[in-house]
């Protein structure tokens, strides 16, 4: 099982956290993009094999939501890659 | 091709088995074919077969990475059915379910087809009022569905005895899909590649693709594997969960998310449930396999994942769930666990298109694309033969998200 560090209970266990779906940037101003810059901020997410950015919402916990990076081969919770992605 | 009959399997017999003839050759691998197909999964091998059936193209190599009957193909809970929710899929669905259906005649292949019912077992009146819906639509397109008190689903799922009047989710009634089926998943690819030998495309296994290759006019020229360059004016990516990985090496970004999703089996027990159960409001589906495994799905792994084992998490969640509704299935002892991985795309209905680079197509989102198999692959064997979508298909371009003209599917089972 996953652990995910909490920045107030430390790290805990998976079970206690509900996913909330991929860190995507901010969202533009539609008329402002392009179409296609558009469209794709709607519909893509980065489909890497390695780390990816989610939220995580500690609902049996504290509550908080936090932002982890998780390589999708493993479920291991990484460092942020240096590109920043 | 070799035939396979009672007759055959007497002669064969006298002579101790020692007289059969491989089901396929193991050709040389050539440096040009018309049609490269990656992945030899159900999908791939389908588009095969329909490219030489239906449109005499035998010049194909399939390319699998693995071996023959080794991918999503073997890691997935062997369920036909067509009871989706949108008028774009429902038909596409009838027309798998009927080709499942004649497949073990036309491929001279025993898919040991058990038609044999889907009882959705509902515990709340929204799911109820979906169920409805559904069937409002899928009457329109020649599927079944029709609603069951709580009695009879009690009386056709006898191993059902929780969910009763004190449980947190009392089961208010059921919906049966007449037409949903189990089949044996390694005659399904076995089959395909007999019959796509016979007809002269070849599978070539232990070769996986590790570049696609774009000539300078930017139409795709062909892929690059270990055992070197192939080339082809046609490449069909029918690989799930790696579609990305590969469509990137040509810069080509998709709306697609890989998941893991998983299932398991317990030890063979005696004849305990005839009919496919889902119960979408506790979580999880099952049937009984002929050797008499119960074969238990549930939801996904949480996030994006290429791993194909299940997680403990989910494992958990998923016993509990069952054992909600099935407590006397507290004493089976668990056998074994797979995971396969998918790509689901934004909008949770597959893309099947000619991409942006030209000869490039893409067949991807199946999420839970076993029983699509047979209509994926004549739907993509049509676009790739004759530059234009097959009916069926034309609703699931790529371009429906360029238009945000989604096609919001809920009918899969485990989008809850």
């Amino acid at each position: 099982m996953m652990q995910i560090p909490c920045p107030f209970c430390g790290p805990r266990n998976e079970s206690e956290f509900s996913f909330g779906g991929p860190v995507k940037p901010p969202r533009p101003d539609p008329s402002a993009v392009s179409d296609e810059d558009w469209t794709a901020w709607l519909t893509q997410v980065p489909n890497p094999l390695g780390p990816v950015q989610e939220q995580w919402w500690h609902v049996r916990g504290c509550g908080t939501w936090l932002p982890i990076w998780r390589d999708t081969r493993t479920h291991e919770i990484v460092e942020a890659p240096d590109d920043g992605r | 091709m070799q035939r396979y009959s009672a007759f055959s399997l007497l002669r064969h017999g006298i002579n101790r088995h020692t007289t059969w003839a491989p089901a396929w050759r193991s050709p040389p691998l050539k440096d040009r074919y018309d049609v490269i197909v990656i992945g030899a999964g159900g999908h791939g091998l389908a588009t095969a077969y329909y490219l030489a059936k239906e449109h005499g193209i035998t010049n194909v190599a399939v390319l699998e990475r693995g071996w023959l009957g080794g991918g999503n193909i073997a890691r997935n809970t062997i369920t036909i059915r067509s009871n989706y929710m949108r008028d774009a899929s429902i038909p596409f669905y009838v027309k798998s379910v009927a080709l499942y259906e004649a497949m073990t005649r036309e491929l001279n292949f025993n898919m040991m087809h058990s038609k044999r019912s889907m009882i959705d077992v509902i515990q709340n009146y929204p799911m109820m009022r979906d169920r409805r819906r559904r069937q409002h639509i899928m009457d329109i397109y020649g599927s079944t569905y029709e609603q069951i008190s709580e009695a009879e689903v009690r009386r056709r799922i006898p191993a059902l005895t929780g969910g009763g009047p004190d449980a947190r989710l009392p089961v208010v009634g059921g919906y049966v899909h007449t037409d949903a089926a189990i089949n044996r998943h390694d005659a399904v690819a076995w089959g395909y590649a007999r019959a796509i030998d016979a007809m002269g495309g070849e599978i070539h296994q232990q070769t996986p693709v590790t570049q696609l290759l774009r000539g300078a006019d930017g139409r795709i020229e062909g892929v690059e594997t270990p055992r070197g360059v192939i080339r082809a004016p046609k490449v069909a990516v029918a690989v799930s969960g790696h579609t990305t990985t590969l469509t990137e090496t040509v810069g080509l970004k998709l709306p697609l998310r890989t998941m893991n999703l998983t299932a398991f089996v317990s030890e063979p027990v005696k004849p305990l449930v005839d009919v496919i159960v889902n119960c979408p409001d506790a979580g999880f589906y099952l049937s009984q396999s002929d050797k008499g495994s119960l074969v238990i799905g549930g939801a996904p792994d949480p996030g994006q994942s290429f791993r194909r084992d299940i997680k403990q998490t989910v494992f958990e969640d998923t016993v509990s769930a069952m054992l909600s509704l099935f407590p006397s299935f507290k004493k089976l002892k668990f056998l074994r666990q797979w995971g396969g991985h998918l790509d689901i795309a934004h909008d949770a209905s597959p893309i099947q298109d000619e991409t942006d680079v030209p000869g490039l197509f893409v067949t991807a989102g199946w999420w839970g694309g076993y029983k699509a198999i047979p209509a994926g692959g004549l739907t993509l064997a049509h676009l790739v033969a004759t530059g234009r979508p097959h009916p069926l298909m034309e609703p699931f371009g790529i371009n429906r998200f360029r238009h945000l003209d989604y096609v919001m599917e809920t009918g899969t089972t485990t989008a809850r």
